[in-house]
């Protein structure tokens, strides 16, 4: 791998549908880039569970609307960045589970953002002036 | 797309349902209607082979957890049988084998509640 920036992006419309095509888009690339299907499995899990967010959430199923993903790869780390334009999301207001905690009480959802945390190096939320939010999900190649 | 398929197989009092592609926020409800067409015909001894099943999000996890406490209650339970490597990581990063009881082969599960 060079030190250039290689970058990929696909803009779909917001739907459940389209998820499995996210998917095959992002673990393509990272298989191109040469991760291992342990990792790969990692970051198409991530990458579906914050689309899914978007979809259900950000804009609450509305179909007439885009997600953006968008992959940079440089000589350290993949990088995964989900925008969207919908209902603004902070993280703060998602409690992560403690897993023992979470089966003793037999819940349901809010899964999504403990996998993505354990799945990816990094997750951060950002939501700009211009109204979009941002899902940022790094994998670093140290382990290669 | 739909890349995903339920089958049943009733054997006496056990049914087994048989997960086959993408399990994820798009097809879970597929399998959400088969297990709650189960609860309603109250067969609740239920065993689910995932050989054939090739993904799972949260989504198809959070269908597992929608029903376990109900089908318990009422003295059934999901056994699960035949996870791949890479289906199992992911009930294993959630720490679901503490919950479920999982097996190697679908004949186990079944013999489990024999």
């Amino acid at each position: 791998m060079t030190k250039k920036t290689l970058e990929y992006s696909v803009k779909l419309p917001s739907h459940t549908d389209n998820l499995e095509l996210i998917r095959t888009f992002v673990a393509g690339v990272a298989k191109k880039v040469g991760f291992q299907s342990e990792d790969i499995n990692k970051i198409e899990l991530a990458v579906d569970e914050a689309c899914t967010n978007v979809v259900e959430h950000a804009y609450k199923e509305k179909e007439n609307e885009n997600i953006d993903v968008a992959i940079q790869i440089d000589y350290q780390k993949f990088t995964v960045v989900v925008t969207d334009k919908g209902k603004r999301f902070s993280p703060a207001d998602i409690d992560i589970p403690d897993m023992d905690q979470y089966l003793a009480e037999l819940r349901v959802g809010g899964l999504g953002i403990y996998l993505m945390k354990t799945l990816m190096d990094e997750v951060q939320y950002h939501t700009g002036p211009d109204g979009k939010n941002r899902v940022k999900m790094v994998k670093h190649f140290l382990k290669r | 797309m739909s890349g995903f398929d339920v089958v049943r197989k009733d054997v006496e009092a056990i049914s087994v349902v048989y997960l086959k592609g993408y399990l994820d926020a798009h097809t879970a409800s597929d399998f959400e209607n088969a297990l709650q067409q189960l609860v309603d015909e109250e067969r609740i001894q239920i065993v689910v082979n995932l050989s054939e099943l090739d993904y799972i999000s949260s989504a198809g996890l959070g269908v597992f957890m929608g029903f376990i406490e109900d089908i318990r209650v009422k003295g059934g339970d999901i056994k699960l049988a035949e996870l791949s490597d890479k289906v199992f990581r992911v009930f294993d990063l959630l720490g679901f084998p503490v919950l479920y009881e999982i097996f190697l082969n679908e004949e186990e599960a079944i013999q489990k509640y024999q």
